[in-house]
């Protein structure tokens, strides 16, 4: 058994999920009292985590399922990274959820399959071998592919069969990969340096395959292409699934997926003797150019963010497959600051379409009129997306740039460039048509969602608080609680002692 | 050729032919005879059994099996007869 | 009560029941039979655990001794199988009254009728699960292959009434071809007692010709792909307490029958070949009988074909012939009879609701029924092997078996049934989420009493935690591994 902590974490959004299931549809007050009550506990005790951790203190909760196979909860730092991130994003997604879906049906479902997705986040963040990563990942498809069939219509329904068909697959080979090697080397724990056992005796070509089943299975969750094609589609959910989706769960899911495995699970000395980070670099590095290369070409807000976040996930990857130190900060720290940064475009991305009807990057003329607090938060995600100094963006691409040089890499930083102009590309029009194109006469499908601000502040106070945590985390970068200094006491404390 | 012998065989082809007819006939009732017919051969292989070895006492498991054998061939019988009588009715209300 | 007596009293006492509430007055029957359940479910649950602490059980009815004795025995498989009965047979026992009576408003008085015959199932399962010979064996089939049909037969329909008389055709087919074996094995060796057989069977004609016949009349019981076709229909068209009964629990009986054969018995003569034709019926099974389910329209049906995919799984052990998947095999049993019974129940549940059983129908219906349909999703999710469910467990442990022999078709074969039972459970799970909230409905309207909807939620739940408490099981089974398992 062991240290409750840990199963506590997971057990106050789960039970918070079941039981708002129960609730009827107008029993409001009691579901937003359940949700935020169970974010707030959920966040202190992640904090309660974060500072036992920090100071040193291993939790472990184990619970035996099978002979050699348990069920094994060991918040790590790289397991606090994801979970703070995500217990700190579900609570404002929360907020802005409330606010968006008011009067909308079927949002008891809609809270109660939420909370259970952020459960199963929290167990992938905490999981301590390969068996309980496997479990969470799956809950995690399971979880939200309701949540993306949401709203019911045709469209919907194919992006969430979409979803599910990419999704289980992925999850069917990450459990031969998981299966195939505890049945060769018994239990995986997650070890800095790699968990199989000294003369393990595994040839190369087993290693290989399981590394490609293993890697191929997070992969399609980190939408790496050829994996990628779910995530577009998957866009049909409303606005804070899709806020969640792309910027803290699934697609986290997966990078984080990746720098378990690359890390924890084979090590990433033999990961690199196996080529296998070679190949996962310039497949990363393939999702980042084709990823910004498509965005370019959507009008779709949302389907221009979703395929903005393709390329951005995958510089966690990058810096996770260069093997270095300072790329891999670099990759770490991405993770918490594209998840600030693309959950404030997508927020601002449900503000104009719930405030004004405004779904496509042509209709975005004059935006900035009309809702200056949140185009100004789109700026800021934005200019942090490409990389612009002090913000966010600037400081994941600096420390990825000196890592490929550290790493002797160079040409990686062609790509980082190459990458950030084509973010600029996409983002710059949009920015552009918010403040310096006159406003339209009538928008598309305007309504005032409130008297004296430019939205409900329910849409309004989530979206400038995740914006101005992405502005802060970049300007505090150097200060000792940044998210940068938490990756690098990873790196330090784990991975390059 | 003993009387054990003989029975065996005769339970045997008697077996063969209700198999067949259980498999090449389509109708219920006829099916259903068949397997009568297929129970009584295979009681019959077990009754041959039971005094292979001439000389010996006859064995008396056999029979026990075979008694067993009949009590649950007649009551399935009478079910399946009872089935298709009301399936026969259902047939006749409809048209 | 002294621990051989429990064995006895587990067969008898549900005959006995069965005897009195045929003649019982229609207004105590239910009340008797609920106390009846409890009162066998508590035996068999307390057989189970003197097994597991004390290890296997043998009674020589009458201090007859084999080979002319009858001989009762429980090992860890006989308890195993015995408690999922007791565990399917209480939430059963709140669930089938309420159904009856809803039903009942149009249909005819079938649930006078279901206690006696549920009962008279149970002790033929019971009797299945703990005999130690063959001919006791032969009894508890038949008996329990009568009281199948008359119970598809309470639907009453015409469609009710076919399948359940070609049920009782192949089943009589099925008990004459393993009756014919066992007067084979009998003439050859004269004795019919699992253990003293296992210890002298010669590799003779006639030994494998007997292997032939009650292997052939088990699958046909079991509906093993090719014999799967009178399955769908019978239990697809039986009432659902019924439908629940048939494929979470008479199927597996016949199984459990032929695993013990193979194993216990045979196992001298070699049956590596045999062996791989049923693994690879299995695999065809699971395939057939997903695609099937896929094009399904009635939920009832399209739940019934997914069991004949999934006892597909049941027959991998034969090619895979390990202990792991020995394991796996019988956990999958466990689980598939839990999620099983409890999405029978549940489809059960929205033909009652909402007066039809089309999928493609089901517009939103989650809106109007949603413990019930929170029941298929967790049902579902043991079905499809996904975590943490007892049926994801199961997969681990014939995964680990498949992996360690170097099988690969068979790795396949597991994680694609897996898949394909995600085809064909999320598309009904998507027409009941998908849709608008019916209007005409009051928030919070009940369609469904209370003993419809939580005894199918309580069996998907066991399904469920079977897979964080796989340990129990496993050893319980751990002791009593068949000695020709490597």
């Amino acid at each position: 058994m062991g240290d409750w902590l840990p199963l506590l974490v997971i057990l106050v959004s789960a039970l918070a999920g079941l039981a708002i299931f129960t609730l009827r549809q107008q029993q409001h007050g009691l579901r937003i009292g359940l949700n935020l009550g169970a974010a707030v506990l959920k966040l202190s005790l992640v904090g309660v985590l974060l500072a036992g951790v920090y100071q040193g203190k291993e939790y472990s909760f184990s619970l035996p399922l099978m002979e050699g196979a348990e069920l094994l909860l060991r918040p790590d730092p790289l397991a606090l990274l994801f979970l703070t991130l995500s217990a700190l994003l579900w609570l404002v997604t929360t907020i802005y959820a409330i606010g968006y879906l008011e009067g909308s049906p079927h949002r008891s479902r809609f809270f109660g399959f939420f909370s259970l997705c952020v459960s199963a986040t929290a167990g992938i963040a905490m999981a301590g071998n390969l068996l309980t990563f496997l479990i969470f990942f799956e809950l995690l498809t399971l979880t939200t592919w309701p949540l993306v069939i949401h709203r019911g219509t045709r469209k919907a329904l194919h992006g969430g069969a979409i979803y599910l068909a990419y999704t289980l697959c992925g999850g069917a080979l990450l459990f031969i990969g998981t299966v195939w090697l505890y049945t060769l080397v018994g239990p995986v724990v997650f070890t800095a340096g790699g968990a199989l056992p000294e003369g393990h005796g595994l040839s190369e070509h087993t290693l290989r395959w399981i590394a490609f089943l293993l890697l191929a299975g997070v992969g399609v969750k980190a939408a790496l292409v050829p994996l990628h094609g779910w995530l577009p589609t998957a866009m049909v959910a409303p606005a804070p699934v899709s806020a969640l989706l792309h910027a803290v769960a699934v697609v986290k899911a997966g990078a984080f997926g990746v720098v378990r495995i690359l890390y924890d699970v084979l090590g990433i000395a033999l990961a690199q003797a196996l080529g296998v980070t070679t190949v996962l670099a310039v497949l990363a590095a393939l999702t980042i150019l084709w990823g910004s290369l498509r965005a370019l070409a959507q009008d779709d807000i949302k389907r221009r963010l979703a395929f903005s976040t393709i390329s951005q996930v995958s510089y966690i990857t990058l810096g996770a497959a260069m093997v270095g130190p300072i790329a891999l900060v670099g990759g770490l720290v991405h993770l918490v600051h594209q998840g600030l940064m693309k959950i404030t475009l997508f927020f601002c991305a449900g503000n104009l379409a719930e405030t004004l009807g405004v779904h496509k990057v042509s209709e975005l003329n004059g935006a900035g009129k009309r809702m200056p607090l949140t185009m100004l938060a789109f700026t800021l995600g934005a200019l942090g997306m490409i990389g612009l100094p002090p913000l966010a963006g600037f400081i994941s691409k600096w420390y990825l740039g000196i890592g490929a040089l550290e790493a002797g890499q160079w040409w990686w930083i062609g790509v980082l460039v190459l990458s950030s102009a084509l973010n600029a590309a996409y983002f710059l029009p949009a920015i552009y048509r918010a403040w310096f194109r006159p406003p339209p006469e009538t928008w598309p499908e305007e309504r005032s969602l409130s008297a004296r601000h430019e939205t409900s502040l329910m849409l309004l106070l989530p979206t400038l608080f995740v914006a101005g945590a992405s502005l802060i985390t970049g300007l505090f970068a150097a200060s000792p609680n940044s998210p940068l200094a938490w990756a690098e006491l990873i790196v330090r404390r784990e991975y390059f002692p | 050729m003993n009387m054990a012998l003989w029975f065996t065989l005769v339970g045997a082809a008697l077996a063969a032919i209700a198999l067949h007819a259980f498999f090449s006939r389509r109708h219920p009732l006829r099916r259903l005879i068949a397997l009568n017919i297929m129970g009584s051969g295979i009681f019959l292989v077990l009754i041959g059994l039971a005094r292979l070895y001439p000389g010996t006492l006859p064995d008396p498991v056999p029979h026990a099996m075979v008694l067993t054998g009949i009590v649950v061939a007649v009551s399935a019988t009478a079910f399946g007869l009872v089935l298709l009588r009301r399936l026969a009715r259902l047939g006749r209300g409809e048209t | 009560m002294n621990p051989a007596d429990l064995l006895v009293w587990l067969v008898l006492l549900p005959v006995l029941l069965a005897a009195l509430l045929f003649v019982a007055p229609e207004g105590w029957r239910t009340r008797l039979g609920q106390l009846g359940t409890l009162l066998c479910a508590s035996l068999a649950l307390l057989l189970a655990w003197q097994v597991l602490q004390h290890g296997p059980i043998s009674v020589a009815l009458g201090n007859w001794q084999p080979p002319l004795g009858i001989r009762l025995h429980a090992d860890g498989l006989s308890a195993l199988m015995l408690a999922l009965t007791a565990l399917v047979a209480l939430p059963l026992a709140a669930h089938a009254p309420a159904w009856f009576v809803r039903h009942e408003a149009a249909q005819s008085r079938a649930g006078a009728f279901f206690w006696p015959l549920w009962m008279f199932q149970w002790a033929a399962l019971n009797l299945l699960f703990l005999a130690g010979d063959l001919f006791n064996a032969y009894v508890g089939l038949e008996l329990s292959g009568l009281a199948a049909v008359a119970l598809v037969a309470l639907g009453g329909q015409r469609a009710a009434l076919e399948a359940a008389l070609r049920y009782l055709l192949l089943a009589l087919f099925g008990s004459m071809l393993y009756l014919l074996g066992v007067a084979l094995l009998y003439g050859a060796g004269g004795v019919l007692d699992l253990t003293l057989l296992g210890a002298q069977l010669e590799a003779d004609h006639a030994s494998r010709a007997a292997l032939l016949l009650i292997t052939l009349g088990l699958l046909i019981k079991t509906a093993l792909l090719p014999f799967h076709f009178w399955l769908p229909a019978a239990h697809a068209n039986a009432p659902a307490p019924v439908s629940a009964i048939l494929s979470g629990l008479v199927v597996k009986a016949s199984f459990v029958l032929l695993l013990r054969i193979w194993f216990e018995i045979f196992h001298p003569i070699g049956l590596g070949g045999a062996g791989e034709v049923l693994g690879a019926l299995g695999i065809a099974a699971i395939i057939w009988g997903s695609l099937q389910a896929m094009r399904q329209e009635r939920i009832k049906l399209l739940v019934a074909w997914s069991t004949v995919a999934q006892l597909g799984y049941l027959f991998l052990i034969f090619a895979l012939a390990v202990e792991l998947a020995w394991a796996g095999s019988v956990l999958h049993a466990l689980s598939h009879g839990l999620a099983k019974a409890a999405l029978f129940l549940a489809a059960g549940n929205i033909v009652l609701a909402l007066g039809h059983d089309q999928i493609h129908r089901l517009h939103g219906a989650a809106g109007k029924l949603p413990l019930t349909f929170f029941t298929v999703a967790l049902a579902g999710v043991s079905l499809m092997g996904l975590p943490p469910s007892g049926g994801f467990a199961a997969k681990w442990l014939m995964l680990q078996a498949a992996i360690d022999l170097g099988r690969w078709p068979y790795v396949v074969a597991i994680i694609g049934g897996s898949l394909l039972a995600a085809g064909y459970l999320f598309p009904l799970l998507r027409h009941a989420l998908a849709g608008t909230h019916d209007p005409r409905q009051r928030e919070g309207e009940r369609l469904l009493s209370r003993w419809l909807e939580f005894p199918p939620l309580l069996l998907a739940t066991l399904a469920l935690l079977l897979g964080l408490m796989a340990l129990l099981p496993m050893s319980l089974l751990s002791g009593g591994m068949p000695v020709s398992l490597r």
